[in-house]
């Protein structure tokens, strides 16, 4: 989140878009609640299904899974044209005025540098033109035809109601609506946030949508401001911990990145990710990418990272593709060539798209280690569980080691939650049987290597012989030692620009301003720097005291970064430092400095009417409509239909097969042939969670277990009537890659859709049930989705596919 | 994990008994409500996992049914159930209507009126009308009492359950569990007059928001309960899963119960005592010295004739 | 030949019809006393008879069942000597004069009288109810399958059946008291024939009638023996 759950309570309209609130953050969706009884606040819901949310919502508008760019690029169009947006604002803090290569275009649904032959972009045009000194050249009146502004405004003129109406399937007049509601918040005294969940990633254009919102909200003025904001609720509960630590395949802990293969050199590693402002003042707080790195380098091999060896910039990974993410590892499975899997809190039998192909991938594993405290479908992938998973286990070879882990109950340490505060907790009873924390059980792993290494020796050892394990019991490392490992200390006495003395050799830090790239401090995790300071331990603080009114309460928890609450919100505040409005204020210039209820993100003495903009960590120190050569299938987000659609054409662009589905996004070739038609498939399925349950963990919870006991599918009573289908009637879902049998649950709630000209008819499918633990057994929802993910991330797109309804 | 559930000492009606029970040391102690703002409800169901938690329930693993709806009903593991409804308005736009329910905690409770057990169904003086289950005889006399259909009988050991409104808790200074339990603020819990405030709040508020039928259900035939709904539509209750319109307990319970019985038993003593005196005054029935002689007539009559006939026989002999 | 010494008692109710008619009492008795308490509170204490409250919940209808069946065989016995005929009607019209005791105004009377003709049609209409109504709210067995309206319904109606039966149960005993004879009656059977003369003298009639017969078979039957070398 930009901003964070109790900020949601100052909004005056909240956009559940992508994202079912209600339904998957019951207790954070209190805080919509307060805004609409305290702050006489509108909750608009935009979904395929009237759902929880919509259930408490003041409006409800249906649409078409997948089609969200569609929605608010006509909002982008309408806001424009009408004029209804905050021009001062996107003057000031976007990148409106910056002036885009000549040679950039857009035609017939693809930007300018696309590659059939691979599926992916030359990017070099997506750029600004940039002066002598690398500045972007600039344009104060917006008018020049090929500033940001304008091309963004060519680019969504064909984002007219009708069209949007036609591609979404959503009434006209409830397009308006929303858009003028949306539209109110362009005055300085009003925001609007969005919040949004796997509602939005979970498709092959899910980043994109997410950039929609973003532009939408820079246009309206919405970001840094109190009640503003793009708001990703995440899902699980330490999710966010996960990304923040670097997790992901090509991330290092704190968004640092890892090098590809092409980057076997240090200084070209650094010099590409310390970017340099490309406006001329900006902060770019990128600049001191090597501060990070070489404090992270200096905890994980202490001594051993020396400048002389980069800092052991050679014992990092190289990635020789861009993600190393789960469909491209299921997909290498599946060919074999990758034959053992440590399986860390995870469920992929159930968890990722088309059960059938991750069935074959785990089948040729020679071995699979699963770390989880429950039986997971995934550790008996290879059991015969009859028709909800008609294995034969005389042809799977796999062996599976089971390794018991604690829960979450069991065990100290602390989460981090979607507004990016960690919040330490204690346990709350102790671990059952032989039941170990995931710490122990990889540090276990790790000193095995280690000791083989050193005993037997082997290929590149160093990695494994050099890591720095200074932890008191090093079979198992304490949580308390690993926060204040991220947090990081002084090795030597830390010195400021003036030669004084700023932190003693063996203090922890402050925060991430004192880190250094000398490698005179070590830390684990730079955005985390602050957590665990010299005063103790920031995360146990639960201090709920809001001197301010506005719900910031500084002093509960720890919010990364430097205990912000909220990102960007220098935007809070005019130009000229006064808020944009009293109610909306959070930090302001007060002659001398900056202040408000909020840590100011922006350097606390650069007083206002310089040239830096509070997007301090873009190197145009601006909010980026056009997002440049970041993201990729565009700098402006564009609609593309699922990769399962139940129509024939992307309506944009029906003569354009390449532009149908995303341009960028990567299909393998298996893949694409499992993919069905909507001729044979007709309807239009997402799946999606209920509040009853937790993914696939709380059907071993007898209570989980009684609220919702069996699997089932929504159907709308038009459809319902059309198959003859009645309420709680067992039904076949099925698509290209396998069937599933559930109740239907038919609903008003779910309405036929008149898109592109003809009747598109929805099915909602609950990822829950499988054929493990206390509920009813069941086929697994991940049966029917498709391998296909998102060309950015590769979430999969689990929300959009196409599906044959049968009654049984 | 519970704390003691029934506190004698605060009891101020007890069923089937016909002294009154304490009613003196009621300073200070206000009746309490459950506020449950229907229209803040997102059924997430939180307030029913509670509900098992803190009263030890475990109910069966049911089935789907093709709704939301689970458990389907109330029972004796299950004290409370959320009830949906899918209703198009007047505008023809569709509200999902989630009632969450459970015990009403009526002022005048019908259960406790129906039941023949003494002290079995007891009400607090805070308004809380809890089952002490140790003296329950399970006759289901409290189910037929009930307007709202609440009471359920174990078919395990015989005997009623309800919702306490977690009157172990509330005696101890908390909220009922599920209250404690709510994301949203749809339940809410306090004294009864602060309630009926709020819920004039929230009625208002709704109405700003265009319910011009928002109300608060808090049915006068039952004397007013101790759970009151805030509804969008409180001039039609029973759209939210045929809440009653108008519940009272039933003339059919009333007739049987109420002045009835005590009538009924008097005159029971009454008849006994009626033969009594009719003995002493009109004195036994017996038959006379009269009939005797009757009979003995008769019967002198009958041997004449019938010795009169064996002489004839004899005679006749040749 | 000797002259048969004439019997001064008429059997009234033979073994069988006795036994039954006490079994049908004896279970009554129980059913009030065991109903009583779930009736009113002021009879709570009965319970204990029964081995406490929930016994006695669960006691109470198989008691029942169990004197429905003895009743039913009782029914069917009873049944012809308890039809109404019109000389009933004239005895209930001088309901004064059999409680003044003025027997002698009183209308001929059959082996019942209009009164136990009365108990007979009372006990069988509330009994048939009470069963139907019992088994509507029996608990568990039935109660919870019942709809509410009707469980409403069986509650008070078995309240009320219950109320008039125990009415008619006590005007039944206190006219077996307050009839001299008739207690002995159904205990050992039998009555004597100035008794039955008194209170039942069409049946006393018939009675002797059958005696006289009786005694007129015997006797031929001994004098063809006698004839008979």
């Amino acid at each position: 989140m930009t901003n964070h759950w109790v900020d949601i309570r100052n909004a005056d309209l909240i956009i559940a878009m992508g994202g079912n609130p209600a339904e998957a953050h019951p207790v954070g969706f209190r805080w919509v609640m307060e805004a609409r009884e305290h702050n006489d606040a509108r909750l608009v819901v935009v979904d395929p299904r009237f759902n929880r949310t919509a259930a408490v919502a003041d409006y409800y508008a249906e649409i078409r899974t997948g089609t969200d760019i569609a929605f608010l690029g006509g909002l982008i169009h309408y806001l424009i044209e009408s004029g209804r947006f905050q021009r001062d604002y996107v003057l000031a803090y976007t990148d409106a005025s910056l002036v885009v290569r000549e040679d950039f275009g857009f035609e017939d649904g693809l930007f300018t540098g696309y590659d059939a032959d691979n599926g992916e972009y030359e990017m070099d045009t997506w750029q600004y033109e940039y002066d002598e000194d690398g500045h972007a050249l600039r344009d104060p009146t917006l008018e020049h035809p090929r500033c940001v502004f304008q091309l963004m405004r060519q680019h969504y003129s064909r984002y007219t109601i009708d069209v949007v109406s036609s591609v979404c399937g959503t009434p006209r007049e409830k397009i308006q609506r929303v858009w003028d509601m949306a539209a109110e918040t362009a005055a300085p005294d009003r925001t609007m946030t969005f919040l949004y969940a796997l509602g939005w990633t979970q498709h092959s254009i899910g980043s994109q949508i997410i950039r929609t919102a973003a532009i939408v909200q820079l246009l309206l003025g919405n970001m840094g401001l109190r009640g503003g904001g793009v708001n990703a609720l995440r899902g699980h509960s330490n999710i966010q911990g996960l990304t923040d630590l670097g997790l992901l395949s090509d991330l290092l802990p704190g968004y640092l990145s890892l090098p590809s293969e092409d980057e076997q050199d240090y200084e070209e590693y650094i010099l590409e990710r310390a970017r340099p402002p490309l406006v001329a003042e900006e902060v770019s707080y990128w600049r001191h990418y090597e501060r990070f790195h070489v404090s992270l380098m200096k905890a994980w091999y202490g001594d051993a990272a020396t400048e002389a060896n980069d800092w052991c910039y050679d014992w990092l990974p190289k990635l020789g593709e861009d993600l190393y993410d789960i469909l491209h590892t299921f997909e290498r499975m599946h060919h074999g060539e990758i034959n053992g899997y440590l399986c860390q809190g995870f469920n992929p039998l159930a968890a990722f798209p088309h059960k059938a192909k991750s069935t074959a991938a785990l089948s040729r594993l020679r071995f699979l280690v699963v770390i989880d405290p429950l039986r997971t479908e995934t550790a008996e992938f290879w059991k015969n569980h009859g028709e909800y998973n008609d294995v034969d286990p005389a042809t799977i070879d796999t062996e599976v080691f089971r390794l018991p882990t604690t829960a979450f109950a069991e065990e100290d340490g602390t989460i981090v939650n979607s507004s990016r505060w960690l919040q330490w907790f204690w346990r709350a009873a102790p671990p059952p049987g032989e039941a170990l924390p995931d710490t122990a059980i990889l540090a276990g792993i790790f000193l095995r290597l280690q000791r083989l290494y050193q005993e037997e020796g082997g290929a590149f050892p160093d990695p494994i012989l050099n890591l720095h394990w200074p932890y008191r019991r090093p079979e198992e490392p304490s949580p308390e030692e690993l926060a204040r490992e991220y947090n990081g200390w002084a090795l030597e006495d830390v010195f400021d620009e003036d030669r004084n003395l700023v932190v003693r050799a063996g203090e922890q830090i402050e925060d991430f301003g004192f880190l250094r790239a000398d490698g005179s401090t070590a830390c684990g995790c730079w955005i985390f720097a602050g957590c665990w300071t010299e005063a103790g331990n920031q995360m146990i603080r639960r201090d709920n005291s809001d001197p301010y009114g506005t719900g910031q309460t500084l002093g509960w928890a720890w919010s990364w970064p430097a205990n912000r609450r909220i990102l960007y919100n220098r935007a809070s505040a005019r130009p000229d430092g006064t808020p944009w409005a009293a109610n909306k204020a959070v930090v302001w210039w007060n002659g001398q400095r900056w202040v408000g209820n909020d840590v100011p993100d922006f350097p606390v003495e650069s007083a206002p009417g310089g040239n830096q903009g509070p997007f301090i960590m873009n190197q145009t120190g601006r909010g980026q409509l056009f997002a440049r050569d970041r993201m990729k299938e565009g700098p402006f987000p564009e609609h593309y239909e699922p990769f399962e659609t139940p129509i024939a054409d992307n309506p944009l662009h029906p003569d354009n097969p390449l532009a149908k589905h995303n341009p960028g996004a990567r299909v393998f070739e298996q893949d694409r042939e499992n993919f069905g038609t909507f001729e044979e498939f007709p309807h239009a399925a997402t799946s999606y969670r209920l509040t009853e349950h937790f993914h696939y963990w709380t059907m071993h919870n007898r209570l989980n277990a009684i609220a919702q006991p069996e699997k089932f599918v929504e159907i709308g009573e038009a459809l319902a009537e059309e198959l003859g289908i009645a309420k709680g009637d067992r039904v076949r879902v099925s698509s290209k890659r396998g069937h599933i049998d559930a109740v239907a649950v038919v609903t008003k709630r779910i309405r036929p859709l008149q898109v592109a000209g003809q009747t598109i008819h929805q099915v909602g499918i609950p990822l829950h049930w499988g054929y493990l633990g206390e509920t009813k057994k069941s086929h697994l929802t991940n049966t029917l989705t498709p391998s296909v993910g998102d060309a950015n991330t590769q979430t999969p797109e689990y929300k959009s596919f196409l599906v044959r309804v049968d009654k049984l | 994990m519970r704390g003691e559930q029934i506190n004698l000492q605060n009891v101020i009606a007890r069923s089937a008994s016909q002294v009154p029970s304490p009613q003196e040391r009621t300073g200070g102690i206000d009746r309490v409500t459950k506020l449950i703002d229907v229209s803040r409800c997102i059924g997430c169901k939180a307030c029913q996992v509670a509900c098992a938690e803190w009263n030890d329930l475990r109910d069966e693993v049911g089935n789907n049914v093709g709704e939301y709806d689970n458990p389907l009903d109330l029972s004796p593991n299950t004290w409370q159930v959320m009830r949906f409804d899918e209703y198009e308005n007047e505008q023809g736009n569709l509200e999902w209507l989630i009632r969450k329910d459970n015990c009403m905690h009526c002022a005048e409770p019908g259960c406790l009126e129906a039941c023949p057990a003494p002290g079995a169904i007891v009400q607090y003086a805070n308004g809380i009308v809890d089952f002490n289950s140790e003296h329950c005889i399970g006759c289901g006399y409290c189910v037929t009492g009930c307007p709202f259909d609440v009471p359920r009988i174990s078919e395990v050991d015989g005997k009623s359950y309800k919702c306490t409104l977690c009157s172990d808790r509330v005696f101890h200074g908390l909220e009922p569990a599920c209250v404690k339990s709510c994301p949203t603020g749809s339940i809410m819990f306090g004294t009864r007059d602060d309630m009926l405030d709020l819920a004039e709040t929230r009625t208002d508020f709704l109405r700003s928001r265009g319910y011009d039928n928002a109300g608060v259900y808090n049915p006068e035939g039952v004397d007013g309960t101790h759970v009151i709904y805030v509804l969008q539509h409180a001039d039609k209750p029973q759209i939210y899963s045929d809440l009653p319109e108008d519940p009272t307990i039933s003339p059919m319970v009333s007739a049987w119960k109420g002045v009835t019985k005590p009538l009924a038993s008097a005159a029971i003593g009454l008849a006994a005592l009626t033969g009594f005196l009719h003995y002493v005054t009109a004195g036994p029935k017996e038959y006379s010295e009269e009939d005797e002689q009757a009979v003995r007539d008769d019967e002198a009559r009958q041997r004449e004739r019938e010795s009169g006939e064996a002489q004839d026989n004899r005679e006749e002999r040749p | 030949m000797s002259l048969a010494k004439s019997d001064p008692y008429l059997r009234r109710y033979s073994l069988g019809e006795r036994l039954n008619h006490w079994l049908v009492a004896i279970s009554f008795v129980l059913l009030v006393l065991s109903g009583l308490p779930f009736f009113h509170p002021f009879f709570w204490s009965l319970t204990g008879l029964f081995g406490g409250p929930t016994m006695t919940r669960i006691l109470h209808p198989w008691i029942g069942l169990f004197m429905v069946l003895m009743f039913a065989i009782m029914a069917v016995r009873f049944f012809k000597e308890s039809l109404i005929r019109r000389h009933d009607i004239q005895w209930l019209k001088q309901i004064d004069d059999v409680l003044a005791n003025r027997d002698e105004k009183l209308p001929p009377v059959g082996k019942n009288n209009a009164g136990q003709k009365l108990v007979y049609w009372i006990m069988l209409g509330c009994i048939i109810l009470l069963l139907i109504t019992g088994v509507m709210i029996w608990q568990p067995l039935v109660g919870e399958a019942m709809p509410i309206t009707l469980r409403r319904l069986a509650s008070m109606g078995h309240a009320y059946l219950a109320f008039l039966a125990i009415i008619t149960l006590i005007i039944h005993i206190y006219s077996g008291i307050w009839v001299k004879g008739s207690f002995q009656a159904m205990v050992r059977g039998r009555v004597s024939k100035a008794w039955a003369r008194h209170h039942h003298d069409l049946w006393y009639e018939e009675e002797m009638e059958k005696e006289r017969k009786h005694r007129e078979i015997s006797r031929r039957h001994d004098h063809s023996e006698q004839e008979t070398p």
